[in-house]
């Protein structure tokens, strides 16, 4: 909004630039100091004597003779088995977003083509799905999925965290398909397509940046689910959420915890570095359905 | 679109939605009506030179063969609601006859699990929506009126909050605020007590919680109010600019009026979003003081020594009866406006 007429009063001005400062102080300082301290010992990072040590790194010295250290990394992949938790977040990852898209599309195709009644009550049936606390179906599952023995294994996992991505899903397409003209895939149904062919050849090729953000948005799930993985996979199958939680629990040796801090800064890395590449279409995701009102 | 093509369309998400949302609640909803079986026990009489005893064991072997016949566990209707860990009707029912003033009462209901849960569930949706608004507008409209060209990299680290999952939120805000980390350990020296840390203190820790909601929450508001500003229409600002209009009339009588339906789309999702608070607890490492709904549900199905199905599920019945509620006004709306569009 930069109105030709408005004038801002230089108090503003410097209010407002210190705000933002404020705020993103705020919003990255935790990553900022996360990142530092995860290249330090414990002792350091949390020390009981003095914050300060933190900066100075007076133990990570004593320790390991230089002011960083790589060892909360290198433990935590190899003895900590970290390496395999982030195995197991790709493959869920990659199976949930590809799976996902192709249910979602399909679906959200048809919502947005269907004129009837009950369209727009699958969508509202879809959006109280999309309510639900993931803890509460969980606990319906466990039980069916014990006495069927599947519990514990990434397939399953894989087909719930698509369901449960779903509702959103294909609110999130639904409302990128109805940007497309109708026109579109009426002129190739004329043409002699099924609509099937229609969707495949007409439809798809347009969606791209809408498809895109839906991936991105099942990514985030599937890679940031606590809840589902933790409760429905064995500790064998652990992927990279409960992996860190894991790391918490244990205390009985010191460098754990510091297997939690720098197993934290190897999740949270790929994720800001996306964000970063793909920045457009988080935003447009975020806003889709919202800003149409 | 044929309503037969639909079918086929919709099939495969259709069917996913409905195996594995819609079937989860039904289970859970019968699971509810059913408890644990109780261990079977058995008198074993022993005899030594002193004489005999008579002690009480559990009959491992019949208790598994019980457990393996009839594993969903005995039927217990609504026994599961009203006992003490969930709705408590006995417990205050005693405490009402029992107690002499309202006060000490209601300190009595908010100590049970349920209650402490639900009200620690209410009060941070309380605190932290509306909060969430309003700083997601704030940032949004102050932002707005930064140079175009660094915004990008600002809105990057705006939202990196709201990317991260809860559990690494949480504790990468807990690493600091422990009383071995940075802000913990400023605070005590300037509070000057060396024993203030987030967990002797209730208060302490809901209000962290609450703030660490804010912090998470917020750039959702923000990168959605933010789209919604570049939707306002000039003319009427220039226009309200020249009758004299202040800033803040400005905003009070154009903006928020435009993005008033984004407003409520914000507040339902993060309503909806807050009500199931579970991951901060845990890396807060809050459990003592600080209990959601949800993570009642989490802490039933985590228990070691047998999995409490029917406590979880009925936490969770009640649980998707106060999303319903919350949802009620929605969806009633919703409903009117369809039925009028017809």
């Amino acid at each position: 909004m930069e109105y030709g007429l408005d004038k801002r009063s230089n108090a503003l001005k410097i209010f407002n630039t210190t705000f933002i400062i404020v705020w993103l102080l705020v919003a990255c300082f935790p990553f900022i100091w996360t990142f530092w301290g995860s290249f330090k010992v414990r002792a350091d990072f949390f020390s009981r004597a003095d914050w300060w040590y933190a900066i100075t790194a007076f133990n990570t010295l004593l320790e390991t003779g230089g002011k960083f250290t790589t060892d909360a990394y290198s433990q935590a992949w190899t003895e900590g088995e970290f390496w395999k938790a982030s195995r197991n977040t790709v493959i869920v990852t990659f199976f949930v977003v590809t799976i996902s898209l192709f249910l979602g599309t399909l679906g959200a195709y048809a919502l947005s083509r269907s004129t009837r009644n009950y369209a727009f009550w699958i969508l509202i049936a879809a959006l109280i799905f999309r309510a639900m606390p993931h803890i509460t179906l969980v606990s319906g599952y466990l039980f069916p999925f014990f006495q069927l023995q599947i519990w514990g294994i990434l397939p399953t996992t894989i087909v719930v965290l698509v369901a449960i991505n779903q509702p959103f899903t294909l609110w999130l397409l639904y409302s990128f398909f109805k940007t497309v003209p109708k026109e579109l895939d009426e002129s190739a149904l004329i043409d002699g397509c099924s609509y099937f062919q229609a969707f495949r050849h007409i439809i798809m090729p347009v969606m791209w940046p809408g498809v895109i953000t839906a991936g991105l948005f099942s990514l985030m799930l599937a890679y940031n689910d606590f809840t589902v993985t933790a409760l429905l996979l064995n500790q064998e199958n652990h992927t990279m959420v409960p992996k860190i939680q894991s790391y918490l629990g244990t205390n009985q040796h010191e460098g754990n915890l510091m297997w939690a801090v720098s197993a934290v800064v190897s999740a949270t890395a790929p994720l800001f570095m996306l964000v970063m590449f793909f920045q457009r279409q988080v935003i447009s995701g975020l806003t889709a359905g919202a800003v149409k009102g | 679109m044929p309503n037969k093509t639909f079918f086929w369309f919709f099939l495969p998400t259709g069917l996913a939605m409905i195996l594995f949302i819609g079937l989860p609640i039904i289970s859970t909803g019968i699971q509810s009506f059913y408890a644990q079986h109780d261990q079977v026990v058995k008198e074993v009489k022993k005899c030594d030179p002193f004489g005999c005893t008579v002690s009480i064991v559990v009959d491992q072997e019949k208790t598994s063969k019980i457990r393996e016949e009839k594993p969903l566990g005995k039927f217990n209707g609504f026994g599961t609601y009203v006992d003490r860990n969930h709705l408590a009707i006995e417990e205050i029912g005693k405490f009402w006859n029992e107690t002499n003033s309202f006060g000490e009462f209601v300190d009595q209901v908010t100590n049970l699990p349920f209650y402490k849960a639900l009200i620690f569930t209410l009060t941070y949706c309380l605190f932290v929506t509306p909060n969430v608004l309003l700083l997601g507008f704030i940032i949004a409209l102050s932002l707005n009126a930064v140079t175009r060209r660094i915004r990008g990299p600002l809105i990057f680290g705006t939202i990196l909050p709201m990317i991260v999952t809860p559990l690494v939120g949480s504790l990468v805000l807990f690493w600091m605020i422990d009383a071995e980390g940075i802000i913990g350990a400023n605070l005590q020296m300037l509070m000057d007590d060396p024993y203030l840390s987030l967990k002797s203190s209730k208060t302490l820790t809901w209000i962290t919680i609450i703030i660490y909601g804010i912090w998470h929450h917020s750039p959702f508001a923000f990168v959605v109010f933010y789209a919604a500003l570049q939707t306002v229409p000039q003319e009427p600002i220039e226009a309200a600019i020249i009758d004299g209009a202040s800033r803040w009339q400005r905003v009070r009588h154009i903006v928020l009026p435009h993005i008033y339906p984004v407003v409520t789309f914000v507040a339902l999702i993060s309503l909806m979003d807050n009500f199931r608070v579970f991951e901060p607890i845990i890396g807060f490492s809050a459990e003592g003081s600080a209990q959601s709904l949800s993570w009642l549900i989490y802490d039933n199905l985590v228990n070691e020594e047998v999995i409490l199905f029917g406590s979880a599920a009925a936490t969770s019945m009640m649980t998707i009866v106060g999303i319903a509620i919350l949802l009620a006004p929605v969806l009633i709306r919703t409903w009117k406006e369809f039925r009028t569009a017809r």
